[in-house]
């Protein structure tokens, strides 16, 4: 039996630790196994007997790139115990703090981790000394992603000011619109981004995911909605466990997830996408025709421009709250403490993610349950590599490991979300 | 060839918050670039260029077997190693299975607990190696992040002022949270660092920064009791994410049920 080895020992450009294997025997790809060795922290166990309160900032802390995200899937989850409700204005102000993040995260992965792989560089600062323009355009507008979480949140990274019930501070009218000369630069800018990434060279490839994101919410979808899919689910956050499980194989740091008597599943930009793009904003949609995009997308390689037009909504979307903020009278709804099991799911910018809490009657954490996008994508990286590498067989070994290193960055995996993930090791035989 | 610093950026168990801060710095990111060489930043390059590394910036703690290994092998590697955020140079949030039992923390969130491989406690780099500084916070502070790495590339000492919060609610003309009864607050024995954000928005710091030099932890717990904060909550506002160190640790063990 003929075997060949290709090794990458630590899979560069995403957020966290991992690795991949190919095991290719007699010119036939038997295995793709993404690993996950990102030091596994723990936080289901040490939330338990932490004050409800407590948990947004603690959960933040699984993740610099998208701390937003599990604020925002902690506070709706622990409302959703307590059974209270949040008013208009704050519901607005939370989709405003995730248009912020989902910016920032999205054009950190599309300038910085994603286009030297179409380019050609090794990274943002080596294409910078060719292409100074693409990098200094991608920072502009990462920043004015920022300006949101700074002002919103009071700071970029674990931002401090998201509370159950609310927000410790709201913005003033006037502060707010302080934001919006940079942010209408930034919906310039993110139109030249869509056409840039549209321009790149994608393999001709697509696959039959079942993609899986919050729908059905009269909007493009942040902070509410059903879960549901193209393959007919539709559920609500309560019902997750129920259709949903994770599983621990041994390769890995991350629980794996698969859609009860279905498999693998895909959350994300392409899903997201997918299920609603006729609920972008006009512009939005408008650059998604522009860039060659249908009402759905099957091709994992063009997530890019999916990133792309959603860049543009976060914009649209963040001037329109802007334009039609009224400061509330208080920032926050009490949040009298009770037993109760709370469930939420929020649209990180890399895709779905599901919270539950157990809570006894002083709101402490009973139990505490957290399923990132990236351990339910896993399976679907796994499940590309299988259909995409064998395509590639007969490239060095180079070339080959770099293009599954794309196709794995193609969903943007969070290895340190995951690992509650990429060393590259190509075995071949 | 170039002759500029090389500067390596390495990861233990964090959430990549603080090494993000570097790439955070949208107006002097390419100026960092063209003053130093990027040798080593998996998040950012796939370039790798061998050590050794003038100036080497360590993000997370050591959760692992393999990474003390590893960490020994960056300190040979590196001629000044500077520890970013709470997770290198406190043990981070992680740390607060150094209180409890690892196999019971393991049990909980894995089904295959004999899958991973992990120690019982998460430790601050300088528990390992030699540190020639550290830089506090959850996360860094970006704006100290730079002033540290031109000090390093100026060898002059960095401008970070190991005083309290409270200077700089003061500096920022933030009207006392604790005064006036409005929060909680741990400013008081806390390393400034973030420019008293949590204060300017009406609650109280939380401590993520770790303990100023010289904190007086036991009159600020005696002032917490005062405004109705039990010993359960004492212990939990000091076992947060920088739980492991020393006057935090020692503060939050003399409360609790």
């Amino acid at each position: 039996m003929e075997r060949r080895t290709i090794k990458v020992e630590v899979l560069a450009r995403v957020e966290g630790e991992g690795g991949l294997r190919l095991v290719i025997e007699n010119g036939k790809l038997r295995e793709a196994e993404l690993r996950i060795f990102e030091p596994p922290r723990f936080f289901e166990a040490f939330l338990r007997g932490r004050s409800c309160m407590e948990v947004p900032d603690i959960t933040a802390r699984i993740c610099g790139i998208c701390p937003v995200a599990y604020q925002m899937s902690a506070v709706h989850a622990m409302e959703d115990a307590l059974g209270i409700s949040i008013t208009p204005e704050i519901r607005e102000l939370r989709r405003l703090l995730y248009c912020g993040e989902w910016i920032e995260s999205h054009v950190l992965h599309m300038y910085m981790l994603h286009a030297p792989d179409f380019l050609g560089y090794d990274g943002a600062v080596e294409m910078a000394k060719d292409h100074p323009e693409v990098v200094r355009d991608g920072l502009a507008l990462k920043k004015a992603g920022n300006e949101i979480l700074r002002l919103l949140g009071g700071r970029e990274i674990h931002p401090i000011n998201v509370r159950v019930g609310g927000f410790y501070r709201v913005p003033t009218k006037r502060e707010l619109r302080e934001l919006r000369e940079g942010l209408l630069r930034g919906r310039d800018a993110s139109l030249g981004t869509v056409k840039l990434v549209a321009g790149f060279e994608f393999p001709d490839v697509e696959r039959d995911y079942e993609f899986v994101s919050l729908g059905n919410a009269g909007e493009y979808p942040f902070n509410a909605g059903h879960v549901v899919s193209n393959k007919g689910l539709d559920i609500t956050p309560q019902q997750y466990d129920a259709h949903f499980e994770e599983y621990h194989v041994k390769r890995s740091n991350a629980l794996h997830s698969r859609h009860i008597g279905h498999g693998p599943y895909l959350t994300g930009p392409l899903a997201r996408y997918s299920l609603n793009s006729a609920l972008l904003s006009p512009l939005a949609q408008e650059a998604a025709k522009q860039a060659g995009l249908g009402p759905t997308c099957y091709n994992p390689f063009r997530s890019i421009v999916i990133r792309a037009v959603e860049v543009v909504y976060a914009f649209d979307e963040a001037l329109r709250i802007i334009d039609a903020y009224e400061q509330p009278d208080r920032p926050f709804v009490d949040a009298p403490m009770r037993a109760g099991v709370g469930y939420a799911c929020t649209e990180a910018p890399r895709g779905m993610l599901y919270h539950r809490y157990r809570l006894d009657t002083e709101g402490s954490v009973l139990d505490a349950k957290i399923v990132p996008p990236t351990s339910q994508n896993q399976p679907s990286i796994e499940a590309d590599l299988m259909d995409f590498a064998p395509r590639w067989l007969d490239l060095p070994d180079e070339k080959l490991g770099h293009l599954c290193e794309q196709a794995i960055r193609n969903h943007d995996p969070c290895i340190s979300c995951a690992t509650h993930f990429l060393k590259l090791d190509v075995v071949r035989g | 060839m170039t002759s500029k610093p090389k500067l390596a950026v390495w990861k233990f168990a964090s959430c990549d918050g603080c090494q993000l801060s570097l790439l955070d710095c949208e107006d002097e990111l390419l100026a960092v670039a063209g003053a130093v060489d990027i040798a080593y930043f998996p998040e950012a390059t796939r370039a790798v260029v061998k050590g050794p590394y003038d100036v080497s910036l360590v993000e997370g703690s050591v959760t692992t077997p393999h990474d003390a290994e590893r960490l020994h092998e960056v300190r040979r590697q590196s001629k000044t190693l500077i520890t970013i955020g709470a997770c290198a140079t406190a043990g981070g949030i992680q740390a607060l299975r150094n209180f409890k039992d690892v196999r019971e923390f393991t049990s909980i969130v894995y089904a295959q607990p004999e899958y991973i491989d992990t120690l019982a406690t998460s430790t601050p780099i300088s528990a390992h190696v030699n540190v020639d500084f550290e830089l506090r916070g959850c996360p860094i502070n970006k704006h100290q992040l730079l002033d540290v790495l031109v000090a390093y590339l100026h060898r002059r000492k960095p401008n970070i002022p190991p005083h309290s919060v409270c200077m700089e609610c003061k500096a920022r003309g933030t009207v006392c949270v604790l005064v006036r009864g409005a929060a909680s607050c741990l400013g008081p024995v806390t390393h400034a660092g973030c420019g008293a954000i949590c204060p300017a928005y009406n609650r109280g710091c939380y401590g993520c920064f770790g303990p100023k030099e010289t904190p007086n932890t036991v009159s600020l717990s005696a002032k917490l009791r005062d405004s109705g904060m039990n010993e359960r909550d004492l212990q939990r506002v000091y076992r947060t994410f920088n739980a492991g160190a020393e006057a935090f640790r020692e503060e939050g063990d003399r409360h609790g049920t």
